[in-house]
């Protein structure tokens, strides 16, 4: 089996801090991250790998600087890292990145050999937005099955794959083919802590680095700011209310009964809808 | 959605400032469309929302709203179309096929993609549920199109132009994105972010179909079961009319106990902030922000929550938010109607013993005598 993991470096969205003058992120000094949501592909990556047998990929479009958090893949257990970077990459929405990643997965597939499943997580921290997997199972032709939340079967052999696949209000069950891309849903297995053997073989690999040329980008149009059809015209903090919360000063009384009555003198009508609510449970 | 990974503050040099005319093939899109969520015969009620967004932007462009029904062939599928009217839809497509009975992304990507690439529209809303981004990302991605994830306030400018608005950088700042030269403009939008237009019984509108034109045997996703959630209220946060949540000001995952006795007292649905799922405190399907539920109960306590702004986009369309903070200049205070200057810990079961005499029948019936 041959899977790719890709995965990506973020600010640690904990420690990010915005300047309260010019709205620009303060990014120096916040510390990076491999996205959280990632790890639970890696991991699953690792997991079939383990049973299967073959190798885990691990892909990362970013720049020179994620070497870390591909470093830090390879200490988990990664077979091989691989980093995209190139000036011509930077400024892309999820569309131009999928093109690059799925550039970036045909020449894995020439060189180290074709995947049969390829991860992403489900999302990302920063961005949030959940197309990339699905914009990269587009562009390759690979069967999406996204929001996994368990492997419940695969045969290397048949190429069948069964899922349990989040959905609303339900698990879904189904079957597919290899090869396929899953995005992975948290939660669903813990990242291993890697072995001294891994760390040591980590610290002694080379990250693979190919820029849009080497990858064999072939359109330049279509890379980075160029290629995004989403425009950011306007970054803002939001305008804050006019009106600051009115604080209560309990004076006298118990603070948990003055909060009460100042509920309910707001909203009349909502002591008789929670007394409904209150006496169906 | 794009990343401005530089200089935020600014647009990025030489592509927003400069506007180039629509390409002449992207002229004929036309109108808005809503795409109406359905599983398992259960529509989500996220697709009414946007029905009710994509009616103001329709109004705006002086163009018509359509409804976008993809289902089982069966009266239940073209009922859809008639409740979209309902919600002001003008016309519905819809899509009949017993293929499309359960979702899958392939029969549906196939379907949305061919009743785009035929019909032509400048503006496509879907749900940002599970199945909505599974499919939206999908059919972008096909189409080559931009596609902005989780808006919260969609708006068209003067030249016509959708306007998506959503945060940005974990929630820290919020960013306005256009999808400027093609065709059609998406977005996803989460569950009851856009306030639930009134339903008014409607009997006209134009259905038109359309063929699926493919066959089961052309999909390779067999869908083997469903399994419901055994928990039936996990699904309920983001609909319920009483929210009590807890953040880190609760001290610790023990405390958060007192933020789910509350809520007991109160029948109200219990949440949290996004630092506590990351603890492990509180499972990710009860968090309240950006990232997790957006709520619009009658009325939100928040106990021990700073407020940050991913969090505030959240809650923001609760129609009382009652903020408990031991710290007087915390965010929360900025956007909460209510607050309250306490520690959290000792407050929250006096509030839930002070509401439980309150709501009682025994003291009601007393305060009636």
């Amino acid at each position: 089996m041959h899977i790719i993991a890709c995965i990506k470096q973020v600010p640690d969205s904990a420690q990010i801090r915005v300047h309260p003058v010019t709205n620009t992120i303060m990014r120096q000094g916040v510390p990076t991250i491999i996205n959280p949501y990632d790890l639970y592909a890696l991991e699953e990556a690792l997991r079939l790998r383990d049973t299967f047998g073959g190798e885990v990929t691990v892909l990362t479009m970013g720049p020179p600087s994620a070497e870390d958090s591909l470093r830090k893949a390879l200490t988990f257990g990664a077979d091989r890292a691989i980093l995209l970077t190139d000036r011509f990459f930077a400024g892309a929405d999820t569309l131009a990145t999928t093109y690059a990643l799925a550039t970036a997965i045909r020449k894995i597939a020439t060189t180290y050999g074709a995947p049969d499943i390829v991860f992403t997580g489900k999302q990302t921290i920063d961005g949030d937005t959940a197309q990339v997997g699905p914009g990269i199972a587009k562009r390759l032709g690979l069967l999406q099955l996204s929001y996994v939340a368990r492997i419940v079967s695969l045969g290397p052999t048949t190429r069948g794959i069964e899922v349990e696949r989040r959905a609303e209000g339900g698990m879904q069950i189904l079957r597919g083919r290899l090869p396929c891309l899953v995005t992975m849903l948290e939660a669903t297995n813990e990242i291993r802590r890697g072995s001294l053997a891994d760390a040591l073989r980590a610290a002694r690999s080379t990250i693979v680095k190919w820029n849009a040329q080497e990858v064999g980008v072939e359109d330049m149009s279509k890379c980075g700011l160029r290629g995004s059809p989403t425009i950011v015209k306007r970054v803002f903090a939001p305008t804050a209310r006019t009106e600051k919360a009115a604080l209560i000063e309990p004076g006298g009384r118990e603070p948990a009964e003055a909060l009460i009555e100042e509920i309910f003198k707001r909203q009349p009508k909502l002591e008789s809808d929670l007394v409904t609510l209150a006496r169906g449970f | 959605m794009t990343e401005p990974t530089k200089t935020p503050a600014r647009p990025p040099a030489g592509r927003a400032g400069a506007k180039k005319e629509l390409p002449e093939h992207f002229k004929a899109y036309k109108h808005v469309w809503v795409f109406v969520e359905q599983e398992r015969g259960q529509v989500h009620a996220v697709s009414w929302e946007l029905m009710g967004a994509g009616r103001k932007l329709a109004d705006k462009l002086g163009v018509e709203l359509a409804a976008i029904v993809l289902g089982p062939s069966g009266a239940a599928t073209s009922g859809l179309a008639a409740e979209a009217f309902c919600y002001g839809a003008d016309l519905a497509y819809l899509v009949a096929d017993d293929v499309l009975a359960d979702y899958r992304n392939e029969s549906y990507t196939k379907a949305l993609t061919d009743l785009v690439n035929t019909y032509k529209p400048e503006i496509l809303l879907l749900g940002a549920t599970t199945l909505g981004r599974d499919l939206a990302g999908a059919v972008a991605t096909t189409l080559l199109t931009g596609l902005t994830a989780d808006c919260t306030a969609l708006d068209v400018d003067a030249d016509g132009s959708l306007a998506a608005t959503r945060p940005t950088f974990g929630g820290s700042l919020l960013c306005t994105i256009y999808t400027l030269n093609y065709r059609p403009q998406m977005a996803t939008v989460r569950p009851r972010v856009m306030p639930m237009p009134e339903r008014v019984e409607r009997l006209v509108g134009r259905i038109i179909e359309h063929p699926l034109g493919i066959v089961e045997n052309d999909i390779v996703t067999k869908v083997l079961g469903f399994m419901p959630d055994r928990d039936s209220a996990k699904s309920s946060l983001a609909y319920a009319d009483v929210v009590v949540a807890g953040g880190l000001g609760l001290g610790s995952p023990e405390n958060f106990q007192l933020v789910r006795q509350l809520a007991g007292v109160l029948g109200a649905e219990y949440g949290c902030s996004r630092p506590l799922v990351q603890k492990g405190w509180a499972a990710p399907d009860r968090q309240i922000g950006q990232t997790g539920k957006t709520i619009r109960p009658k009325l939100y306590i928040a106990a021990g929550i700073s407020g940050a702004i991913q969090h505030r986009v959240g809650v923001e369309g609760a129609d009382l938010i009652v903020a408990i903070n031991t710290d007087r200049n915390a965010p929360i205070f900025d956007f909460a109607h209510l607050g309250i200057v306490a520690d959290a810990i000792p407050l929250l079961p006096a509030l839930t013993e002070a509401f439980r005499r309150r709501l009682s029948p025994h003291t009601r019936d007393r305060i009636a005598s």
